[in-house]
């Protein structure tokens, strides 16, 4: 590999680096040269002027599901790498709800190794309890060993409050989160979030205090514990509001949202398309602007799709009989472009702490750098790019998207990690 | 004028000059049902498909008869909910069915907006005979069918949903269709049986049955859900009955003139006391023989559109 870039703009926080016309050599997956005007023709056997284009730290996605083992007719490791790196993300961190569960150092393993070549690290989330059931701890320490970056029952909340408890005092012990799905199991029966458009729709109710107790359950214990907790997937005002208080006490407290929650209301449900059927539920106007606000006090610290591959069969059921989730890989960074970015809701930096900085750091990765001899790790976004969403044109196995066809403004074009690169839809090296 | 939609899903957005048309369609037919010979060649050549994925005894016989007085083929097709996880999806047998060709289908489902998922899965005319406890546009029909027929106009009147709200199809459905009319719409019931923001649709809320009687000429008095899940709702049957239950002693110490609709089965002894069922006030089975006339109108008007 020996690649030169040309008249990128080159922008990374964490090294207070923003800076246009930056010319790029890379050489075997690290940065060879890093400058203007470099000029190295005879060296690099390939040379790709990227004038206009972002070069960022590379995206991680820190809530992904990648169905193997055990659903690979939706999703396989394989198959989700490659809607990472369409999405532009170099590195994504999946949720341990498989079949077998991620409550094991073998199945780490074999995750693992699934990924082992790929351009995109894969980082599982290990279950916090032995098969999500929330009896008895998972071997944490040892599935820490075997790669595992963090704690969830994904799919519901760690049951009660005894056995949160006993794992955030574990995995406190070697400084690893525990990331939580939060819903309450004694409300959970609904499909879409309780107010007037479920009375509208007539669709069983999810109250948004479903939330909400969790979130405050998991403070508490947060604070009493001295553990840290990642709020998944979080969309209730209420439970934002509570997350920014806790921080304001500097409880080891930190939150992601996903582009469906800042961009849909419980509104769009009046389709009944379960593809809008999402757990948690879309909620309303006031939810949102409570969330635009938090990503841009810093409240939410970083944006994951919650990336939720499922059969054409499985959706095309009944609302209520139909299972929650979407996919959202591929729509994730051209959403939060579209929505955050040019509606002014964030900058350019900001977006980068959302999606690289601030998620990594959560599960203990570096930043990568734009260093000579640094590995070369980068997503390059195209800001101004007017595109459309294509279900069908999905690298991901599922196509259960409520984007289809929406007109996005901004995305990735490429990523390089591991020795290669992605660009523009085909590996470049 | 024909009418607006080739579906009739539910009663939100259903204009009046379509309500006005089916009510005063159903009024022809109403006169057929009191012949001897209570069928015309209307619908002849017509195939109709009552697809019931919930067991709803009444609503399917009314609809059947219905299309038989119509001269429709009548076909049924009853699923059970509990074989439908292990069997064919809804997608498959409406596929299945849509290949017999057919020209109607009604339907009856526990889930909300099933019958929307229809129009987008074949090309027959839907017609919605509930779905879960969304909409149930032709029990709003009727109901409104027989107050016009017994007050002889619906604006302005004053009309209170009495019960379980929340769990109920044809609350909403009624509350869409009178307020489209014109009449003033409140609720009455447990505040756990109330639907979240209810008052948002211009509806006031009651938790006074007295209240209720003496502020409303109409009471539409729902059936209350008895199965054990239901249960977690109120208190017990006792405390219902007792702040909620209507029995005649309660009507003529508040006012005298007023229409109890229902929309059955009755619960005897819960929501209406057995003098009030078989009482003066109540038009319970005109509420019934309305329902085929007004399915009739629903049948012909949308049988005949295309
Ligand atoms: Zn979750």
């Amino acid at each position: 590999m020996k690649i030169l870039l040309k008249n990128l703009t080159a922008i990374n926080p964490e090294q207070k680096l923003n800076e246009k016309k930056i010319d790029i050599l890379l050489v075997d997956g690290k940065i060879a040269e890093f400058g203007q005007n470099l000029d190295y023709d005879e060296r690099s056997n390939k040379i790709i002027d990227l004038s206009g284009k972002v070069i960022t730290p590379g995206f991680i996605d820190i809530h992904v599901h990648l169905r193997e083992p055990g659903r690979e007719d939706e999703e396989t490791i394989e198959s989700g790498c490659k809607a990472a790196a369409v999405g532009g993300f170099t590195a994504v961190a999946c949720m341990p709800n498989t079949e077998p569960t991620i409550d094991s150092a073998e199945v780490v393993d074999f995750i693992k190794n699934k990924s082992i070549n790929n351009i995109v690290n894969v980082f599982p989330v290990a279950a916090a309890t032995v098969g999500r059931k929330g009896e008895f701890l998972t071997p944490m320490l040892e599935l820490k060993e075997a790669g595992a970056v963090a704690f969830s029952d994904d799919g519901v909340a760690i049951k009660t409050a005894s056995i949160l408890k006993r794992a955030m005092e574990y995995s406190k012990m070697i400084d690893l989160p525990i990331i939580e799905h939060c819903e309450d199991e004694s409300l959970a029966f609904g499909s879409m979030n309780e107010g007037i458009n479920s009375t509208l729709f007539g669709l069983p109710p999810l109250p948004s205090v479903s939330e909400d107790l969790i979130v405050m359950r998991d403070i508490l214990m947060a604070q009493y514990t001295g553990a840290r907790v990642h709020i998944a997937h979080i969309s209730s005002a209420n439970a934002v509001k509570m997350v920014r208080e806790a921080k304001s006490k500097n409880i080891n407290v930190t939150a992601e949202v996903t582009p469906h929650h800042f961009t849909l209301t419980d509104e769009a449900l009046k389709t009944y398309d379960t593809n809008l059927k999402i757990n948690p539920p879309l909620r309303t106007q006031k939810d949102i602007e409570e969330i635009l606000l938090a990503l841009k006090d810093g409240t939410i610290d970083c944006i994951a799709s919650d990336h939720a591959p499922h059969s054409p069969e499985e959706k095309e059921l009944e609302f209520d009989y139909a299972p929650s989730g979407i996919v959202g890989l591929e729509t994730s960074v051209g959403l939060a472009l579209t929505e955050l970015v040019h509606k002014k809701v964030l900058s350019i930096d900001e977006l980068i702490f959302k999606y690289s900085i601030n998620p990594r750091k959560i599960i203990n990765l570096s930043i990568p750098l734009f260093k000579v001899g640094e590995k070369a790790e980068f997503t390059i976004l195209d800001l101004d790019e007017i595109w459309t969403v294509n279900k069908e044109k999905f690298a991901s196995k599922s196509k259960n998207t409520p984007f289809d066809k929406r007109l996005l403004t901004g995305r990735s074009i490429g990523i390089c990690n591991n020795g290669r690169m992605f660009l523009n839809g085909e590996f470049v090296a | 004028m024909p009418l607006s939609s080739r579906h009739l899903l539910g009663m939100q957005n259903v204009p009046k000059e379509d309500i006005q048309l089916i009510l005063d369609t159903a009024n022809t037919f109403k006169e057929i049902l009191d012949r001897p010979i209570k069928r015309v060649p209307t619908l002849q050549g017509k195939t109709v498909v009552n697809l019931f994925y919930e067991n709803s005894t009444r609503t399917r016989i009314s609809f059947e008869l219905a299309e038989k007085r119509l001269s429709a083929d009548a076909v049924n097709f009853s699923v059970s909910t509990s074989s439908v996880s292990k069997g064919e999806s809804l997608k498959d047998t409406v596929k299945n069915i849509e290949a017999m060709k057919v020209d109607m289908i009604v339907i009856r489902h526990s889930v909300a907006g099933t019958p929307l998922m229809l129009t987008k899965l074949c090309d027959s005319n839907i017609i919605n005979a509930g779905d879960g406890v969304h909409e149930h546009p032709t029990q709003a029909l009727l109901d409104l069918y027989t107050i016009r027929e017994k007050i002889g106009k619906l604006e302005n009147l004053k009309v209170c949903i009495v019960g379980d709200i929340a769990h109920s199809r044809v609350a909403l459905s009624n509350i869409f269709a009178l307020k489209t009319m014109g009449a003033k719409v409140s609720v009455c019931g447990p505040s756990t049986m109330i639907p979240k923001q209810i008052e948002e649709l211009g509806v006031d809320i009651i938790y006074s049955i007295d209240e209720a009687i003496q502020e409303n000429d109409v009471l539409n008095v729902l059936r209350i859900q008895l199965e054990r899940k239901a249960r977690e709702y109120f208190p017990s049957i006792r405390e219902y009955v007792k702040y909620f239950g209507i029995n005649s002693e309660r009507l003529e110490k508040n006012k005298k003139d007023i229409l109890i609709l229902h929309p059955g089965p009755i619960n005897r002894g819960v929501e209406l006391a057995s003098d009030v069922a078989d009482g003066p006030y109540q038009v319970i089975l005109q509420q019934v023989t309305n329902g085929v006339a007004i399915r009739m109108a629903v049948l012909y008007l949308l049988g005949t559109l295309n």
